[in-house]
Protein backbone atom coordinates (compact mmCIF):
# COMPACT_ATOMS: atom_id res chain seq x y z
CA UNK A 1 0.00 0.00 0.00
CA UNK A 2 1.39 3.38 -0.99
CA UNK A 3 2.09 5.66 1.90
CA UNK A 4 3.30 9.28 2.08
CA UNK A 5 6.49 9.81 4.05
CA UNK A 6 7.25 13.35 5.26
CA UNK A 7 10.64 14.41 6.65
CA UNK A 8 10.01 17.49 8.81
CA UNK A 9 13.76 17.84 9.27
CA UNK A 10 14.29 18.52 5.56
CA UNK A 11 11.10 20.62 5.23
CA UNK A 12 11.48 24.40 4.74
CA UNK A 13 7.80 25.25 5.23
CA UNK A 14 7.04 26.49 1.72
CA UNK A 15 3.50 25.12 2.12
CA UNK A 16 3.29 23.73 -1.43
CA UNK A 17 1.92 20.40 -0.14
CA UNK A 18 -0.84 22.16 1.84
CA UNK A 19 -1.86 24.02 -1.30
CA UNK A 20 -1.93 20.72 -3.19
CA UNK A 21 -3.97 18.73 -0.67
CA UNK A 22 -5.07 20.35 2.60
CA UNK A 23 -6.71 17.08 3.65
CA UNK A 24 -3.39 15.25 3.61
CA UNK A 25 -0.95 17.95 4.71
CA UNK A 26 -0.75 20.70 7.30
CA UNK A 27 1.99 22.97 8.66
CA UNK A 28 3.17 23.29 12.24
CA UNK A 29 2.24 26.64 13.77
CA UNK A 30 5.65 26.85 15.46
CA UNK A 31 8.11 26.35 12.64
CA UNK A 32 5.92 25.93 9.56
CA UNK A 33 7.16 22.41 8.82
CA UNK A 34 5.01 19.65 7.38
CA UNK A 35 2.47 17.73 9.48
CA UNK A 36 1.01 14.66 7.82
CA UNK A 37 -2.76 14.40 8.31
CA UNK A 38 -3.43 11.43 6.04
CA UNK A 39 -0.46 9.20 5.25
CA UNK A 40 -2.38 6.71 3.10
CA UNK A 41 -4.07 8.29 0.06
CA UNK A 42 -7.74 7.35 0.24
CA UNK A 43 -8.31 7.01 -3.52
CA UNK A 44 -6.69 7.53 -6.91
CA UNK A 45 -7.38 11.26 -6.85
CA UNK A 46 -5.68 11.61 -3.48
CA UNK A 47 -2.76 9.56 -4.76
CA UNK A 48 -2.41 11.87 -7.77
CA UNK A 49 -2.35 14.88 -5.45
CA UNK A 50 0.28 13.16 -3.30
CA UNK A 51 2.44 12.57 -6.38
CA UNK A 52 2.19 16.24 -7.31
CA UNK A 53 3.09 17.24 -3.75
CA UNK A 54 6.17 15.00 -3.89
CA UNK A 55 7.21 16.45 -7.25
CA UNK A 56 6.87 20.10 -6.30
CA UNK A 57 8.17 19.93 -2.72
CA UNK A 58 11.16 22.32 -2.96
CA UNK A 59 13.22 20.65 -0.22
CA UNK A 60 12.51 17.06 -1.31
CA UNK A 61 11.00 16.37 2.10
CA UNK A 62 8.21 14.14 0.74
CA UNK A 63 8.32 10.66 -0.76
CA UNK A 64 5.97 7.76 -1.47
CA UNK A 65 6.56 4.18 -0.41
CA UNK A 66 5.85 1.39 -2.90
CA UNK B 1 37.11 31.61 -26.86
CA UNK B 2 35.44 34.38 -24.88
CA UNK B 3 31.99 33.59 -23.53
CA UNK B 4 29.29 35.88 -24.99
CA UNK B 5 27.82 38.58 -22.75
CA UNK B 6 24.63 37.57 -20.95
CA UNK B 7 21.58 39.01 -22.68
CA UNK B 8 18.87 40.44 -20.43
CA UNK B 9 16.37 42.06 -22.82
CA UNK B 10 13.35 39.85 -23.35
CA UNK B 11 12.12 39.05 -26.83
CA UNK B 12 8.64 40.03 -25.66
CA UNK B 13 7.32 40.64 -22.14
CA UNK B 14 7.00 36.94 -21.39
CA UNK B 15 9.55 35.40 -23.75
CA UNK B 16 13.17 35.03 -22.67
CA UNK B 17 15.94 36.47 -24.84
CA UNK B 18 16.68 34.21 -27.85
CA UNK B 19 20.12 33.53 -26.40
CA UNK B 20 18.57 31.88 -23.30
CA UNK B 21 16.31 29.73 -25.46
CA UNK B 22 19.30 28.68 -27.60
CA UNK B 23 21.29 27.66 -24.52
CA UNK B 24 18.31 25.68 -23.18
CA UNK B 25 17.76 23.88 -26.48
CA UNK B 26 21.46 23.11 -27.10
CA UNK B 27 22.73 19.52 -26.64
CA UNK B 28 23.84 20.00 -23.03
CA UNK B 29 21.39 22.79 -22.10
CA UNK B 30 24.31 24.53 -20.39
CA UNK B 31 26.70 27.15 -21.71
CA UNK B 32 29.12 29.79 -20.48
CA UNK B 33 28.23 33.50 -20.51
CA UNK B 34 30.02 36.63 -19.38
CA UNK B 35 28.20 38.58 -16.66
CA UNK B 36 28.20 42.40 -16.34
CA UNK B 37 30.78 41.90 -13.55
CA UNK B 38 33.19 40.32 -16.05
CA UNK B 39 32.75 36.89 -14.42
CA UNK B 40 32.31 33.91 -16.70
CA UNK B 41 29.38 31.83 -15.40
CA UNK B 42 27.65 28.61 -16.39
CA UNK B 43 24.12 29.37 -17.55
CA UNK B 44 21.60 26.53 -17.44
CA UNK B 45 18.28 26.71 -19.24
CA UNK B 46 16.47 23.42 -18.58
CA UNK B 47 13.98 23.01 -15.80
CA UNK B 48 15.30 19.56 -14.86
CA UNK B 49 18.89 20.84 -14.47
CA UNK B 50 17.84 23.89 -12.49
CA UNK B 51 15.73 21.86 -10.08
CA UNK B 52 18.68 19.49 -9.61
CA UNK B 53 21.10 22.38 -9.06
CA UNK B 54 18.86 24.17 -6.57
CA UNK B 55 18.43 21.03 -4.43
CA UNK B 56 22.13 20.08 -4.47
CA UNK B 57 24.15 21.19 -1.41
CA UNK B 58 27.28 21.31 -3.59
CA UNK B 59 25.96 24.66 -4.86
CA UNK B 60 26.21 27.51 -2.38
CA UNK B 61 24.11 30.65 -1.84
CA UNK B 62 26.94 32.45 -0.05
CA UNK B 63 27.08 35.82 -1.76
CA UNK B 64 30.34 36.56 0.00
CA UNK B 65 32.06 33.86 -2.02
CA UNK B 66 34.31 35.82 -4.41
CA UNK B 67 32.94 33.83 -7.39
CA UNK B 68 29.23 34.19 -6.57
CA UNK B 69 27.53 35.51 -9.77
CA UNK B 70 27.19 39.31 -9.78
CA UNK B 71 25.01 41.36 -12.10
CA UNK B 72 26.68 44.67 -11.33
CA UNK B 73 30.29 45.76 -11.67
CA UNK B 74 30.70 46.47 -7.96
CA UNK B 75 30.93 44.01 -5.08
CA UNK B 76 27.73 44.06 -3.02
CA UNK B 77 28.02 46.08 0.21
CA UNK B 78 28.56 43.12 2.56
CA UNK B 79 30.03 45.29 5.28
CA UNK B 80 26.69 47.03 5.79
CA UNK B 81 24.64 44.14 7.15
CA UNK B 82 24.82 40.51 8.26
CA UNK B 83 23.87 37.85 5.70
CA UNK B 84 20.13 37.28 5.42
CA UNK B 85 18.29 33.98 4.87
CA UNK B 86 18.86 33.89 1.12
CA UNK B 87 22.64 34.02 1.64
CA UNK B 88 22.87 31.15 4.14
CA UNK B 89 23.82 27.55 3.38
CA UNK B 90 23.13 24.51 5.56
CA UNK B 91 23.54 24.02 8.46
CA UNK B 92 22.98 27.73 9.28
CA UNK B 93 20.02 28.14 6.93
CA UNK B 94 17.56 25.63 8.44
CA UNK B 95 17.23 27.08 11.95
CA UNK B 96 17.16 30.64 10.57
CA UNK B 97 14.34 29.83 8.16
CA UNK B 98 12.39 27.84 10.74
CA UNK B 99 12.57 30.81 13.12
CA UNK B 100 10.43 32.86 10.72
CA UNK B 101 8.57 30.52 8.34
CA UNK B 102 5.81 29.99 10.94
CA UNK B 103 4.82 33.58 10.11
CA UNK B 104 4.12 32.58 6.49
CA UNK B 105 2.20 29.30 6.70
CA UNK B 106 -0.85 28.80 4.52
CA UNK B 107 -3.01 29.12 7.67
CA UNK B 108 -1.38 32.37 8.80
CA UNK B 109 -1.84 33.79 5.32
CA UNK B 110 -5.54 32.86 5.34
CA UNK B 111 -5.82 34.83 8.58
CA UNK B 112 -4.61 37.95 6.74
CA UNK B 113 -7.25 37.60 4.03
CA UNK B 114 -9.94 39.89 5.54
CA UNK B 115 -7.47 42.73 6.09
CA UNK B 116 -5.98 42.38 2.59
CA UNK B 117 -9.50 42.33 1.11
CA UNK B 118 -10.22 45.57 2.99
CA UNK B 119 -6.99 47.21 1.75
CA UNK B 120 -7.75 46.22 -1.84
CA UNK B 121 -11.35 47.46 -1.54
CA UNK B 122 -10.25 50.85 -0.22
CA UNK B 123 -7.73 51.31 -3.01
CA UNK B 124 -10.32 50.45 -5.65
CA UNK B 125 -12.75 52.93 -4.04
CA UNK B 126 -10.07 55.60 -4.33
CA UNK B 127 -9.29 54.59 -7.91
CA UNK B 128 -12.96 54.92 -8.92
CA UNK B 129 -13.22 58.30 -7.22
CA UNK B 130 -10.15 59.62 -9.05
CA UNK B 131 -9.38 60.88 -12.57
CA UNK B 132 -9.30 58.78 -15.76
CA UNK B 133 -7.03 57.52 -17.15
CA UNK B 134 -4.90 56.74 -14.16
CA UNK B 135 -1.70 54.80 -13.48
CA UNK B 136 -2.67 51.45 -11.95
CA UNK B 137 0.90 50.91 -10.68
CA UNK B 138 0.63 53.87 -8.30
CA UNK B 139 -3.07 53.43 -7.56
CA UNK B 140 -3.12 49.70 -6.80
CA UNK B 141 -0.20 47.47 -7.81
CA UNK B 142 2.39 49.10 -5.55
CA UNK B 143 0.43 50.36 -2.53
CA UNK B 144 -1.40 47.08 -1.81
CA UNK B 145 1.65 44.82 -1.31
CA UNK B 146 3.60 47.67 0.30
CA UNK B 147 0.89 48.26 2.87
CA UNK B 148 0.49 44.54 3.52
CA UNK B 149 4.19 43.90 4.12
CA UNK B 150 4.54 47.06 6.23
CA UNK B 151 1.65 46.00 8.48
CA UNK B 152 2.94 42.45 8.73
CA UNK B 153 6.47 43.53 9.67
CA UNK B 154 5.36 46.45 11.81
CA UNK B 155 6.91 49.17 9.64
CA UNK B 156 5.05 52.52 9.49
CA UNK B 157 3.40 52.77 6.06
CA UNK B 158 3.73 56.54 6.25
CA UNK B 159 7.35 56.00 5.26
CA UNK B 160 6.53 53.98 2.14
CA UNK B 161 7.76 56.66 -0.29
CA UNK B 162 11.14 56.38 1.35
CA UNK B 163 11.17 52.58 0.87
CA UNK B 164 9.87 52.85 -2.64
CA UNK B 165 12.56 55.31 -3.68
CA UNK B 166 15.39 53.34 -2.10
CA UNK B 167 14.26 49.88 -3.19
CA UNK B 168 13.76 51.10 -6.77
CA UNK B 169 17.30 52.50 -6.75
CA UNK B 170 18.58 49.20 -5.42
CA UNK B 171 16.79 47.13 -8.09
CA UNK B 172 17.60 49.34 -11.08
CA UNK B 173 20.37 48.25 -13.43
CA UNK B 174 21.22 51.90 -14.09
CA UNK B 175 21.97 52.93 -10.48
CA UNK B 176 25.64 53.80 -9.83
CA UNK B 177 27.61 51.71 -7.31
CA UNK B 178 27.62 54.70 -4.93
CA UNK B 179 23.88 55.14 -5.38
CA UNK B 180 23.21 51.50 -4.63
CA UNK B 181 25.37 51.60 -1.51
CA UNK B 182 23.59 54.74 -0.35
CA UNK B 183 20.17 53.15 -0.86
CA UNK B 184 21.16 50.11 1.22
CA UNK B 185 22.61 52.38 3.92
CA UNK B 186 19.43 54.49 4.04
CA UNK B 187 17.19 51.45 4.43
CA UNK B 188 19.50 49.82 6.95
CA UNK B 189 19.73 52.90 9.18
CA UNK B 190 15.98 53.37 9.12
CA UNK B 191 15.28 49.72 9.99
CA UNK B 192 17.98 49.62 12.66
CA UNK B 193 16.35 52.55 14.44
CA UNK B 194 12.92 50.94 14.13
CA UNK B 195 14.22 47.65 15.57
CA UNK B 196 15.89 49.48 18.46
CA UNK B 197 12.53 51.08 19.24
CA UNK B 198 10.80 47.68 19.15
CA UNK B 199 13.49 46.21 21.41
CA UNK B 200 12.78 48.93 23.96
CA UNK B 201 9.02 48.74 23.52
CA UNK B 202 7.96 45.25 22.27
CA UNK B 203 5.34 45.20 19.52
CA UNK B 204 3.06 42.36 18.39
CA UNK B 205 4.22 42.27 14.78
CA UNK B 206 6.63 40.05 12.86
CA UNK B 207 9.75 42.02 13.81
CA UNK B 208 8.58 42.36 17.42
CA UNK B 209 7.93 38.62 17.67
CA UNK B 210 11.38 37.80 16.23
CA UNK B 211 12.95 39.98 18.93
CA UNK B 212 10.69 38.48 21.61
CA UNK B 213 11.80 34.94 20.70
CA UNK B 214 15.38 35.99 21.31
CA UNK B 215 16.69 36.66 17.79
CA UNK B 216 19.70 38.97 17.62
CA UNK B 217 18.59 42.48 16.58
CA UNK B 218 21.24 42.56 13.83
CA UNK B 219 19.81 39.31 12.37
CA UNK B 220 16.30 40.75 12.61
CA UNK B 221 17.63 43.77 10.71
CA UNK B 222 18.85 41.61 7.81
CA UNK B 223 15.54 39.73 7.80
CA UNK B 224 13.54 42.98 7.80
CA UNK B 225 15.59 44.31 4.89
CA UNK B 226 15.07 41.11 2.89
CA UNK B 227 11.32 40.91 3.52
CA UNK B 228 10.73 44.57 2.83
CA UNK B 229 12.55 44.49 -0.52
CA UNK B 230 11.19 41.08 -1.53
CA UNK B 231 7.64 41.90 -0.48
CA UNK B 232 7.53 45.32 -2.07
CA UNK B 233 8.20 45.25 -5.79
CA UNK B 234 7.72 41.63 -6.77
CA UNK B 235 4.00 41.28 -6.08
CA UNK B 236 3.44 44.79 -7.47
CA UNK B 237 5.02 43.78 -10.76
CA UNK B 238 2.97 40.58 -10.96
CA UNK B 239 -0.25 42.54 -10.33
CA UNK B 240 0.53 44.91 -13.22
CA UNK B 241 1.65 42.19 -15.63
CA UNK B 242 -1.34 40.03 -14.71
CA UNK B 243 -3.83 42.85 -15.27
CA UNK B 244 -2.38 43.52 -18.74
CA UNK B 245 -2.46 39.83 -19.67
CA UNK B 246 -6.03 39.35 -18.48
CA UNK B 247 -7.30 42.53 -20.17
CA UNK B 248 -5.73 41.32 -23.42
CA UNK B 249 -7.74 38.07 -23.15
CA UNK B 250 -11.35 39.18 -22.65
CA UNK B 251 -12.84 35.71 -23.20
CA UNK B 252 -10.68 34.11 -20.55
CA UNK B 253 -11.16 37.08 -18.23
CA UNK B 254 -14.94 36.63 -18.51
CA UNK B 255 -14.56 32.95 -17.60
CA UNK B 256 -12.46 33.94 -14.61
CA UNK B 257 -15.08 36.43 -13.45
CA UNK B 258 -17.77 33.74 -13.72
CA UNK B 259 -15.77 31.18 -11.76
CA UNK B 260 -13.31 32.42 -9.12
CA UNK B 261 -11.91 28.87 -8.82
CA UNK B 262 -10.09 29.66 -12.07
CA UNK B 263 -8.08 32.49 -10.52
CA UNK B 264 -5.43 30.49 -8.65
CA UNK B 265 -4.49 28.30 -11.65
CA UNK B 266 -4.35 31.49 -13.75
CA UNK B 267 -1.97 33.02 -11.21
CA UNK B 268 0.35 29.99 -11.45
CA UNK B 269 0.42 30.41 -15.21
CA UNK B 270 1.17 34.14 -14.94
CA UNK B 271 3.96 33.39 -12.47
CA UNK B 272 5.38 30.82 -14.89
CA UNK B 273 5.26 32.86 -18.08
CA UNK B 274 6.66 36.07 -16.58
CA UNK B 275 9.21 34.66 -14.07
CA UNK B 276 9.91 38.21 -12.90
CA UNK B 277 12.83 37.41 -10.58
CA UNK B 278 14.53 35.29 -13.22
CA UNK B 279 18.11 35.70 -12.01
CA UNK B 280 17.41 35.12 -8.31
CA UNK B 281 18.36 31.44 -8.71
CA UNK B 282 22.14 31.93 -8.85
CA UNK B 283 24.70 29.83 -7.01
CA UNK B 284 28.42 29.09 -6.82
CA UNK B 285 29.71 25.50 -6.97
CA UNK B 286 31.72 24.48 -3.91
CA UNK B 287 32.58 21.00 -5.27
CA UNK B 288 32.93 19.58 -8.76
CA UNK B 289 29.47 18.62 -10.07
CA UNK B 290 28.42 17.05 -13.36
CA UNK B 291 25.12 18.27 -14.80
CA UNK B 292 23.92 17.63 -18.35
CA UNK B 293 27.25 16.03 -19.24
CA UNK B 294 29.11 19.23 -18.30
CA UNK B 295 31.56 19.27 -15.39
CA UNK B 296 31.07 22.35 -13.26
CA UNK B 297 34.22 22.92 -11.19
CA UNK B 298 34.35 23.96 -7.56
CA UNK B 299 34.40 27.76 -7.57
CA UNK B 300 32.47 28.18 -10.83
CA UNK B 301 29.60 30.70 -10.79
CA UNK B 302 26.27 29.24 -11.94
CA UNK B 303 23.22 31.01 -13.26
CA UNK B 304 19.74 29.55 -13.69
CA UNK B 305 18.00 30.95 -16.76
CA UNK B 306 14.74 30.56 -14.88
CA UNK B 307 12.47 32.17 -17.43
CA UNK B 308 13.83 29.97 -20.24
CA UNK B 309 13.36 26.96 -17.94
CA UNK B 310 9.78 27.96 -17.22
CA UNK B 311 9.24 27.86 -21.01
CA UNK B 312 11.07 24.54 -21.38
CA UNK B 313 9.14 22.39 -23.91
CA UNK B 314 10.36 19.21 -22.20
CA UNK B 315 8.61 20.31 -18.99
CA UNK B 316 5.48 22.09 -20.28
CA UNK B 317 3.22 21.26 -23.24
CA UNK B 318 3.09 24.17 -25.68
CA UNK B 319 5.36 25.97 -23.27
CA UNK B 320 5.30 29.23 -25.25
CA UNK B 321 1.51 29.51 -24.96
CA UNK B 322 -0.23 31.25 -22.07
CA UNK B 323 -2.88 28.77 -20.90
CA UNK B 324 -4.61 30.22 -17.89
CA UNK B 325 -6.12 26.86 -16.96
CA UNK B 326 -2.82 24.96 -17.23
CA UNK B 327 -2.50 24.71 -13.45
CA UNK B 328 1.17 23.62 -13.57
CA UNK B 329 3.02 24.33 -10.33
CA UNK B 330 6.36 22.74 -11.18
CA UNK B 331 7.76 26.11 -12.37
CA UNK B 332 10.66 27.85 -10.65
CA UNK B 333 9.21 31.37 -10.55
CA UNK B 334 9.51 31.27 -6.74
CA UNK B 335 12.80 29.35 -6.98
CA UNK B 336 13.27 25.77 -5.82
CA UNK B 337 15.20 24.07 -3.05
CA UNK B 338 15.60 25.28 0.50
CA UNK B 339 15.49 28.97 -0.48
CA UNK B 340 12.14 28.83 -2.28
CA UNK B 341 10.27 32.09 -1.69
CA UNK B 342 9.17 32.48 1.92
CA UNK B 343 6.32 34.82 0.96
CA UNK B 344 4.94 32.83 -1.98
CA UNK B 345 1.60 32.08 -0.35
CA UNK B 346 1.19 35.70 0.65
CA UNK B 347 1.90 36.68 -2.96
CA UNK B 348 -0.62 34.16 -4.31
CA UNK B 349 -3.31 35.45 -1.97
CA UNK B 350 -2.65 39.11 -2.74
CA UNK B 351 -2.81 38.41 -6.47
CA UNK B 352 -6.02 36.39 -6.05
CA UNK B 353 -7.76 39.09 -4.04
CA UNK B 354 -6.61 41.88 -6.35
CA UNK B 355 -7.65 40.16 -9.61
CA UNK B 356 -11.00 38.91 -8.27
CA UNK B 357 -11.92 42.25 -6.72
CA UNK B 358 -10.62 44.56 -9.46
CA UNK B 359 -12.37 42.84 -12.36
CA UNK B 360 -15.61 42.40 -10.38
CA UNK B 361 -15.71 46.02 -9.21
CA UNK B 362 -14.61 47.55 -12.54
CA UNK B 363 -15.89 45.25 -15.31
CA UNK B 364 -15.19 47.90 -17.98
CA UNK B 365 -11.54 48.35 -17.02
CA UNK B 366 -9.29 48.69 -20.08
CA UNK B 367 -5.78 49.72 -21.03
CA UNK B 368 -5.38 53.40 -21.91
CA UNK B 369 -2.08 52.61 -23.68
CA UNK B 370 -1.69 49.61 -26.02
CA UNK B 371 -0.04 46.65 -24.29
CA UNK B 372 2.92 46.68 -26.70
CA UNK B 373 3.62 50.36 -25.95
CA UNK B 374 3.81 50.00 -22.15
CA UNK B 375 7.12 50.79 -20.41
CA UNK B 376 8.31 47.31 -19.42
CA UNK B 377 11.18 47.03 -16.94
CA UNK B 378 14.02 45.77 -19.08
CA UNK B 379 16.22 48.02 -16.95
CA UNK B 380 15.56 46.36 -13.58
CA UNK B 381 16.61 43.18 -11.82
CA UNK B 382 12.96 42.31 -11.25
CA UNK B 383 10.79 42.42 -14.39
CA UNK B 384 7.57 44.41 -14.44
CA UNK B 385 5.96 47.58 -15.77
CA UNK B 386 6.91 51.10 -14.72
CA UNK B 387 3.54 52.66 -15.47
CA UNK B 388 0.17 51.17 -16.45
CA UNK B 389 -2.42 53.71 -17.66
CA UNK B 390 -5.96 52.33 -17.39
CA UNK B 391 -9.44 53.74 -17.81
CA UNK B 392 -13.06 52.55 -17.47
CA UNK B 393 -16.66 53.52 -18.23
CA UNK B 394 -19.14 55.08 -15.84
CA UNK B 395 -21.43 52.44 -14.36
CA UNK B 396 -24.62 52.16 -16.47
Amino acid sequence: MTEIVADAGRCVGAGQCVLTDPDAFDQSDEDGTVVLLQAVPADDEALKRAQIAVEICPSRALSLTD
Amino acid sequence: MTAPALQTTRRCPYAPPDEHTRIRDSDSGISQVTLPSGQVAWAMGRLEHIRAMLTDPRFSSDRRHPNFPRFTREQPAFDLMRPSLIQLDPPDHGPARKAVVGEFTVRRMAGLRPRIQQIVGEHIDALLAGPRPTDLVQALSLPVPSLVICEQLGVPYGDHEFFQRNSSALLSRTTTPEGRRQAVTNLRDYLRELIAAKTADPADDLLGRQLAQGSDPEDVLSLAFLLLIAGHETTANMISLGVVTLLERPGELAALREDPARTLPAIEELLRVYTIAEFANSRVAIEDVEIGGVTIRAGDPVLALSNAANHDPSAFDEAEEIKLDRGARNHVAFGFGIHQCLGQNLARMELQIVFDTLFRRIPTLRLATPADALPYKNDAFVYGIHELPVTWEDPA
